[in-house]
C-alpha cells in the first residue's frame, strides 16, 4: 500500500520535472522576451549532445552536463546578436526565423554527426518501496526542478540584474534612458535561458535515445507550461507545471498515456479559456484586488 | 575542415542522385526508382537502405548490368512526409518512366503510394518488414511479416518465460496490428495478456508504464515500441531495475538499440530476423566486409539496410529469367514458384501467391554485455499466411490489405 501511495508521488515527482526543466528556459526567452522560440528543442539537443559529447571524451558526468549547459548558453549568446536582435517587437516574425534555425539545427546535426548518437547510461542504480523497483536519478531530476525554479526566482527578484531584466523587458526605452545596458541584457537573458534548455538536455541525456530531432519531443511540453503559466516567469511556470503534472500523472495511471497526453491537452486548452492569461495572470490579478 | 565535410555531406544529399555506371554506356539504362527518407525523423533508417541499394547497383554494374544494361538509381528523399511520397512516386513512374520503384519505410508510405502504382501498373518492391497482409499483384514484398517473426518468438518466449505477457506498443497501426498479432498466437498456447499499453508516438517519459508493469508482474514483456523517443523506456526501464526478458520483432536487428544504449539496458532482449550484422554464415561476412569497405561509417547493417540490398538482386534475377522489365513477364516468372536467389542470410524464394518472399529466420539474444547470440534456427519459414487466409495472386488480385480481423471473403 505504502508503495502505492509513493508511487503516485514519484509519478507526480516525474512529470513535474519533466515540464519545469523543458520549459525553464522557454519561460525567459518566450514568456519574458516575447521571442517564439521554435528552436527551443535544438537548444536541448545541444545541451544533450554535448554532454554525451564531453562524457565520451572522460569527463565525469556533473562536468558533462555542466559543459552541455554552458555550451547552450553561448550558441544561445551568439544566435541572440546575430538573428534575435531585430526581432524583439515582431514575435511572428521571430517565430520563423527560430523555425529556420531549428530545421538548420537539427539536419546540419544529422548531417555532420550523423543519424545516432552514443548514449550514458543511467547513473545512481535503484531503490524499492513496496512491490515496486525505482530509479534514484528521476528523483535528482525532480530536485533540480525546484533548483531550477529557486534560481530563476532568486536571479530575478533578488539581484540587480534581475531589476534590469525585468525594466528592460517592460519598458526598454524607458530603461535605457535610464542608463540599463538594455542590449547586454537582452543577450544575457537569452543566453540564460539556452542556458536552461540546455540544463534540460544535459539532465535528461541520461534517460534518452541520443538522435537530431530528440528536441521535438520537449517542445510541445514546454510551450503548453509556459502558456498555461502565463507572461510571468515567476510565478507562472510553477503553479502551472504543478497543476499539469497532478492531472497528467494522474489520468496516466489509471487510463494510460494516450489517455494522459489527450487529458494534458484539454486540460490546457480549458484553462487558457478561464485564464486567458494564465496562472500568473490570474494570481497577480487577485494579489491585486 | 568541419566546412569542408558539410559540404560533402551536402552533396551527398541532392534531389535526384544518379549512379551511372562509364562501362556500359552503350546500352539504354535501365531505371530504378527509389524512395528513402534519408532527412527527418526516419533518416535513421533511410541512410542505411539507402546505402544498400546503392551497394547492389554498383556491384550489378560492376558486372555488367541487368541484360547487359547499365543500372541507373534514381533516388529521391520524400524527408518522411507522405505526401511527398506521393509526388514523388508520380514523378518516377510517369515523368522519369523508371522500370521499378523500390523503397518506403513506414506502412502509412507505402500505403500512401500503392494506389498510385497500381494506378500506373507499375512493378513495385516493398523492402521492409512489416505487419503484414497486403494482397496486390503491384507489389513485391521482401521483408519479413508476422507468420515469419510474430508465429515464431512469442511460443518461444511462453515456452522459456511463462504465460502472463505484458504489451507495450506504439498507437498507430503497426502497433495495433502487431498486438492482434500477439493475441491471436498467444490465444491457442493458453497465455494471457495482463496488460496492453498504447504509447502516443513521441512520448518518450517512461516512469508510469514501468510502474504499471511492476504492478501487473508478467513473466515478460511484448515490445512493441516504435522510434527515437519511445526507445528512451529501455534506459529507464534498466534504471528502474524492472529486469524482465522481453521479445520483440523489430528491436535489434532494425534499431541496433544495442549499439546505442550503453550496456545493459537491452538485456535479455529476444527478437527473430531474417538478418542482423552479427550474423556470422561466410556468405554474410562477404556482405559485411563489401558493405564496411564502401560505407566505413555506417554504424550497423540493419535489416532494412540488407532487405534494400537483397530487392535488387532480386529484381535482377527476376528480369533475367523474364528477359524484359514488363510487369506481367516478370510475374510469369514468379508463378513457377522458383523465383529465388542466394541472398547472404540463405536462399529464399518469392512466394507466388502472397508475392511476399520466404526467409530463414533465427532468434536472437541480447546479454548483459550487449552481445547478440543466436538461441534457435528456425530453418526457411513460408510467408504462408496470406495464402492460408485466401490471398492467390495467382487468380485474382484483390489490392487489398488483410489482418487477422479483416479477411477475404470467402468465394
Amino acid at each position: 500500500m505504502s508503495g502505492d501511495l509513493f508511487s503516485y508521488v514519484y509519478q507526480f515527482a516525474d512529470v513535474f520535472a519533466f515540464l519545469v526543466l523543458s520549459a525553464a528556459g522557454l519561460a525567459i526567452i518566450f514568456g519574458m522576451m516575447g521571442i517564439i522560440n521554435m528552436a527551443h528543442g535544438e537548444f536541448i539537443m545541444c545541451g544533450v549532445y554535448v554532454t554525451s559529447a564531453t562524457y565520451h571524451m572522460g569527463l565525469p558526468l556533473v562536468l558533462a552536463q555542466a559543459c552541455g549547459t554552458a555550451a547552450a548558453g553561448l550558441v544561445g549568446v551568439v544566435l541572440e546578436y546575430l538573428v534575435i536582435r531585430p526581432l524583439y517587437a515582431r514575435p511572428l516574425d521571430s517565430l520563423l526565423v527560430t523555425l529556420g534555425v531549428s530545421l538548420i539545427a537539427t539536419q546540419g546535426t544529422l548531417v555532420i554527426l550523423g543519424s545516432t548518437f552514443p548514449g550514458i547510461g543511467t547513473p545512481l542504480g535503484s531503490f524499492d518501496v513496496g512491490v515496486y523497483t525505482f530509479s534514484t536519478y528521476r528523483m535528482v531530476l525532480f530536485a533540480a526542478a525546484i533548483g531550477v525554479l529557486g534560481f530563476v526566482y532568486v536571479l530575478f527578484m533578488r539581484t540587480g540584474f534581475g531589476v534590469q531584466a525585468r525594466a528592460t523587458m517592460q519598458n526598454a526605452a524607458m530603461a535605457r534612458a535610464l542608463g540599463v545596458p538594455t542590449s547586454r541584457i537582452y543577450a544575457l537573458s537569452f543566453g540564460i535561458g539556452a542556458a536552461l534548455a540546455g540544463l534540460c538536455g544535459a539532465l535528461y541525456a541520461p534517460t534518452m535515445n541520443l538522435i537530431p530531432t530528440m528536441g521535438a519531443g520537449f517542445i510541445v511540453e514546454a510551450f503548453v507550461t509556459v502558456v498555461v503559466g502565463g507572461a510571468s516567469v515567476l510565478l507562472g511556470t510553477a503553479p502551472a507545471a504543478a497543476v499539469l503534472a497532478i492531472i497528467r500523472s494522474g489520468l496516466n495511471a489509471w487510463y494510460g498515456q494516450v489517455i494522459g497526453q489527450i487529458g494534458l491537452l484539454i486540460a490546457v486548452i480549458l484553462i487558457v479559456r478561464v485564464l486567458p492569461s494564465g496562472f500568473s495572470g490570474w494570481l497577480a490579478r487577485r494579489s491585486a484586488s | 575542415m568541419k566546412r569542408r565535410s558539410l559540404i560533402a555531406g551536402a552533396a551527398t544529399l541532392p534531389l535526384v542522385a544518379v549512379v551511372r555506371d562509364r562501362t556500359a554506356r552503350a546500352a539504354t539504362p535501365l531505371k530504378i526508382g527509389l524512395l528513402e527518407d534519408v532527412s527527418g525523423d526516419l533518416a535513421i533508417f533511410g541512410i542505411p537502405k539507402l546505402h544498400g541499394s546503392q551497394l547492389a547497383v554498383d556491384e550489378i554494374n560492376a558486372g555488367g548490368g541487368i541484360m547487359g544494361r547499365p543500372i541507373q538509381l534514381m533516388h529521391l528523399d520524400p524527408q518522411g512526409d507522405n505526401a511527398r511520397y506521393q509526388e514523388f512516386a508520380r514523378r518516377l513512374l510517369q515523368r522519369e518512366k523508371v522500370d521499378v520503384l523500390i523503397g518506403g519505410i513506414t506502412s502509412a508510405s507505402r500505403e500512401a503510394i500503392r494506389p498510385i502504382v497500381d494506378r500506373a501498373d507499375a512493378f513495385y518492391i516493398y523492402t521492409n518488414q512489416y505487419e503484414g497482409g497486403v494482397c496486390d499483384a503491384n507489389m513485391v514484398s521482401v521483408g519479413a511479416v508476422p507468420e515469419q517473426q510474430i508465429a515464431t518468438l512469442v511460443p518461444y518466449m511462453v515456452e522459456k518465460f511463462g504465460k502472463r505477457v505484458y504489451t507495450v506498443a506504439a498507437d498507430y497501426n503497426f502497433g495495433h496490428l502487431s498486438a492482434e498479432w500477439g493475441r491471436s498466437v498467444l490465444k491457442p498456447l493458453g497465455a494471457e495478456v495482463v496488460g496492453e499499453e498504447f504509447i502516443p508516438l513521441g512520448v518518450s517519459q517512461f516512469a508510469q508504464t514501468i510502474q504499471n508493469i511492476q504492478k501487473a508482474r508478467p513473466d515478460w514483456l511484448y515490445m512493441l515500441n516504435v522510434g527515437a523517443a519511445q526507445n528512451s523506456f529501455f534506459e529507464q526501464a534498466a534504471a528502474a531495475k524492472l529486469n524482465l526478458p522481453m521479445g520483440s520483432p523489430i528491436k535489434i536487428m532494425l534499431g541496433f538499440e544495442h549499439k546505442l544504449f550503453p550496456p545493459p539496458a537491452l538485456a535479455n532482449m529476444y527478437a527473430t530476423a531474417n538478418w542482423f550484422e552479427e550474423l556470422d554464415t561466410p556468405e554474410a561476412d562477404a556482405f559485411k566486409k563489401r558493405w564496411h569497405a564502401k560505407f566505413p561509417t555506417e554504424t550497423y547493417i540493419n535489416d532494412m539496410g540488407y532487405n534494400a540490398y537483397v530487392a535488387v538482386y532480386m529484381y535482377k534475377m527476376l528480369a533475367e529469367r523474364a528477359k524484359s522489365t514488363k510487369k506481367e513477364e516478370l510475374r510469369k516468372v514468379i508463378a513457377t514458384g522458383n523465383a529465388g536467389i542466394d541472398a547472404p542470410e540463405g536462399h529464399i524464394t518469392i512466394d507466388p501467391k502472397s508475392q511476399h518472399t520466404s526467409h530463414r529466420m533465427r532468434l536472437l539474444r541480447v546479454d548483459e554485455h550487449h552481445a547478440v547470440h543466436v538461441v534457435k534456427d528456425f530453418g526457411v519459414i513460408e510467408p504462408y499466411w496470406l495464402g492460408q487466409v485466401g490471398c492467390d495472386l495467382t487468380k485474382s488480385d484483390p489490392k487489398e490489405q488483410y489482418t487477422p480481423d479483416h479477411l477475404p471473403k470467402k468465394g
